[in-house]
């Protein structure tokens, strides 16, 4: 479903990215945990097409197709989501009509016809059911005045509503209490089926207890320094990254 | 919403016929010669067989608008204006008349295509003479009936001059004296068209009354001048609409609103403003310089704008509310939009004389591309004006870094007990907020139509519901291409 090829980015004249390859099939849910400013929201931008980024070298083909070449609504209606890290507020417009706006161009993209609003208000009380969202969220303004946790939750909605290929989670854990955490979970774990895929940047080895990944893999300075199964997640919980970053500078100086 | 079944009626009547006997209104007949002069004034009246009043009322604004000079107080540059090359009475020159629609300006009809304007309508606006145009006289006959049954008069103003002069005697210019200022004063002297409406007392105009309905709106001129009257207890709502885009020069568009309000009255009047806004340069365009002003004369009363500003090079305007009755309210909602090189310098003022008035504005100005944006505003309150409230929100919305937004809050009170309250924002549109919509397929040009209309909701909410589709359409238009 996606393949990156020795991924190359920067912003700023700053490399971030630095040779990172990957590979996701339908089905799997891949964790990518790693240190704070390691290259993490990075790579999420750069696949979702945010424009400050220049990729250097490297290529990645979604589905066959290549995403770098698309414009962000396009790699959107192509299936591709992003639930942010911090998701933005949007005064004025308000959550269920930005819903139908985005639901109704992706299906228009894909030649489908744009939903009735009886349908479409079914759809809604069904997903929102789905991942318990608070109805009262779904009238108000786009994020405006949301907590923390209820941004996450709406990003969660609206991945139930839109239904993509590849769903990444940018830390959509932190900040979720204990309960929301579980529902969210559930939510995703509903979701989840043999034609879609999951990436989940995470910090803690706890939702990956919810969401059983089929891999893992830590980002470390730019680049996929080890991947493994769900076991890794434990190791690093234990250990902390610092075994991995010795070893890691030692094949830099290696080289 | 502010709508009955009535006027749908009238809009699907209206939508759907046609008119068997060709485009009849070829009235470019009388045209006077270039420039103003008091001849000019007198032959005006005389054509349209006034009465002495009237001419010497036209006569006194004529010498006001000599004794006038230029405003300078205003914020950018005032273009010179030669008063002597326009002709003061004439089927409007700028009205070409086109044989089909394959000679009409492509870019126009792109954006009445964008504007959901149906086919015919689209010819009619464009000045296209065609075979089949709406039976306005039959739609007109239609709610003119149901009108006169209720004893409401909404004519043309020179009709109204014929058929009502006691009434047009004692409102015309009351609210806007014909010295008030120059263009004001040079509406007084040459004004040739425009409404009239009266509604009587304790009736509830049933549909909403517009421009768009009237005969003969096709020559409607550069002069309006209109007057509505609400009479005891009755209620009115009317819409202005110059969504049709007029491609010109720059031309001046100098005209008047009178509202007047009596004891427990009624009047909404809303704008949907979209003159042609000259090009990309900033060459052509109307220059929008119209006095519009309320007086709530009796207790209870209350009047309410609410305008869209979308078109025109330059607007500059500020509908005002003199809140003379009692306990009277006035309400001012606005949303200017300004892009490319447009100017916009407009609010309102709220003129608080009566105990326990109350005022409302609300603005929201968006300012793209080389614009520039002014809100001005002025809530005065006098000094027997006990217990006068002021509720003043002013926002500024900022697309790109090219554009200006200004404002000029003015507050006089000479009374004690008066609350004033003032709040102002400025914001941009987000790069991150666009990518936001964006990374849910939602394109750039659509996400910032979404931003702004749910920018601009508070204002857009106070439009009847027909026009507030419309608005919203035309803030899209009018922005397109201002986001990378
Ligand atoms: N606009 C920018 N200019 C300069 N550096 C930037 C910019 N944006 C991001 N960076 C840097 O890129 C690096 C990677 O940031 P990124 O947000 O991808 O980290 P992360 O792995 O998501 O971290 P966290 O776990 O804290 O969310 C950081 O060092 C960050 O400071
Ligand atoms: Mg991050």
């Amino acid at each position: 479903m996606l393949s990156i090829k020795n991924l190359h980015a920067e912003i700023e004249e700053k490399k971030i990215l630095k040779g990172i390859s990957l590979d996701i099939k339908p089905g799997e849910v891949h964790a990518i945990m790693g240190p704070n400013g390691s290259g993490k929201s990075t790579l999420s931008s750069v696949l979702a097409g945010r424009e400050n980024y220049t990729v250097t070298e490297g290529e990645v083909l979604f589905e066959g197709k290549d995403l770098l070449d698309m414009a962000p609504e396009v790699r959107a209606r192509e299936g591709l989501f992003l639930a942010f890290q911090y998701p933005v507020e949007i005064p004025g417009v308000s959550n269920i009509n930005f819903l139908r706006t985005a639901l109704n161009e992706i299906r228009e993209y894909r030649g489908l016809p744009a939903l009735e609003a009886k349908e479409f208000l079914k759809l809604t009380k069904d997903r929102q059911k789905l991942v318990e969202f608070d109805t009262k969220l779904i009238n108000r303004s786009l994020n405006e005045g949301f907590s923390g946790g209820e941004k996450k939750r709406n990003e969660i909605l609206q991945l139930a509503m839109l239904e993509p290929k590849l769903s990444i989670l940018d830390e959509t854990d932190s900040g979720l209490d204990i309960d929301a955490l579980r529902i969210v979970s559930n939510g995703v774990n509903k979701l989840r089926n043999e034609h879609n895929a999951f990436v989940i940047i995470t910090h803690y080895q706890r939702l990956l207890e919810y969401i059983v990944p089929d891999y893992v893999h830590v980002l470390y300075n730019g680049r996929i320094v080890k991947s493994g199964t769900k076991e890794l997640a434990l190791e690093l919980e234990e250990k902390g990254y610092d075994w991995l970053k010795e070893s890691y500078s030692e094949t830099e100086s290696v080289k | 919403m502010a709508k009955t079944i009535d006027s749908n009626e009238i809009i699907n009547d209206f939508a759907t016929r046609e008119y068997e006997h060709g485009f009849v209104t070829d009235i470019e007949m009388d045209i006077a010669p270039a420039g103003l002069s008091e001849e000019i004034v007198r032959f005006i009246s005389e054509k349209k067989d006034e009465p002495e009043w009237l001419l010497e009322w036209r006569l006194r604004g004529y010498k006001a608008f000599l004794k006038d000079k230029l405003p300078e107080w205003q914020n950018f540059e005032l273009p010179p204006m030669d008063f002597q090359g326009i002709s003061y009475y004439a089927a409007p020159k700028n009205k070409k008349k086109y044989n089909s629609l394959d000679e009409v300006d492509p870019e126009l009809l792109a954006t009445f295509e964008k504007l959901g304007i149906p086919l015919n309508e689209q010819k009619v606006l464009a000045g296209v003479a065609v075979d089949a145009v709406f039976d306005s006289i039959s739609v007109a006959t239609t709610y003119k009936e149901k009108l006169k049954e209720l004893g409401i008069i909404f004519c043309s103003i020179g009709e109204a001059v014929q058929e009502h002069p006691e009434l047009v005697q004692k409102y015309l210019g009351s609210v806007v004296p014909h010295s008030d200022n120059i263009f004001a004063a040079l509406n007084t002297a040459v004004f040739s068209d425009g409404s009239f409406v009266y509604i009587p007392k304790g009736v509830r105009c049933p549909m909403e009354l517009s421009t768009y309905f009237r005969i003969n709106t096709q020559g409607t001129g550069q002069f309006e001048r209109t007057l509505i009257i609400a009479d005891e207890g009755s209620y009115v709502s009317y819409l202005e609409g110059c969504t049709a885009p007029m491609r010109d020069e720059n031309q001046l568009h100098a005209a008047v609103v009178e509202l007047i309000a009596l004891d427990n009255a009624e009047i909404k009047y809303s704008t949907v403003q979209n003159w042609y806004p000259g090009d990309k340069n900033g060459k052509g365009g109307i220059y929008n310089f119209v006095t519009k002003r309320g007086a709530c004369r009796g207790v209870n009363s209350k009047i309410s704008w609410t305008q869209v500003e979308t078109g025109s090079a330059i607007t500059w305007k500020y509908p005002s509310v003199i809140l003379q009755g009692d306990n009277s309210t006035g309400e001012f909602y606005s949303v200017a939009v300004t892009g490319n090189k447009q100017i916009a310098d407009t609010g309102t003022k709220m003129y608080h004389l009566g105990r326990n008035t109350k005022s409302r504005i609300i603005s929201k100005g968006i300012s793209a591309g080389y614009s520039n944006n002014s809100y001005r505003g002025l809530v005065h309150v006098g000094a027997k004006a006990d217990n006068a409230r002021n509720f003043t929100q002013c926002d500024s919305l900022l697309i790109g870094d090219k554009c200006g937004a200004h404002t000029f809050p003015y507050i006089e009170t000479k009374n004690n007990t008066a609350m004033v309250e003032h709040e102002a924002t400025t914001s941009k549109i987000g790069e991150d907020q666009i990518f936001y919509l964006n990374q849910r397929g939602i394109d750039s040009e659509k996400a910032v139509a979404l931003i702004i209309n749910g920018y601009a909701k508070e204002v857009l909410n106070q439009l009847p519901m027909e026009f507030a589709v419309e608005a919203q359409k035309l803030l899209s238009i009018t922005l397109e291409g201002s986001v990378g």
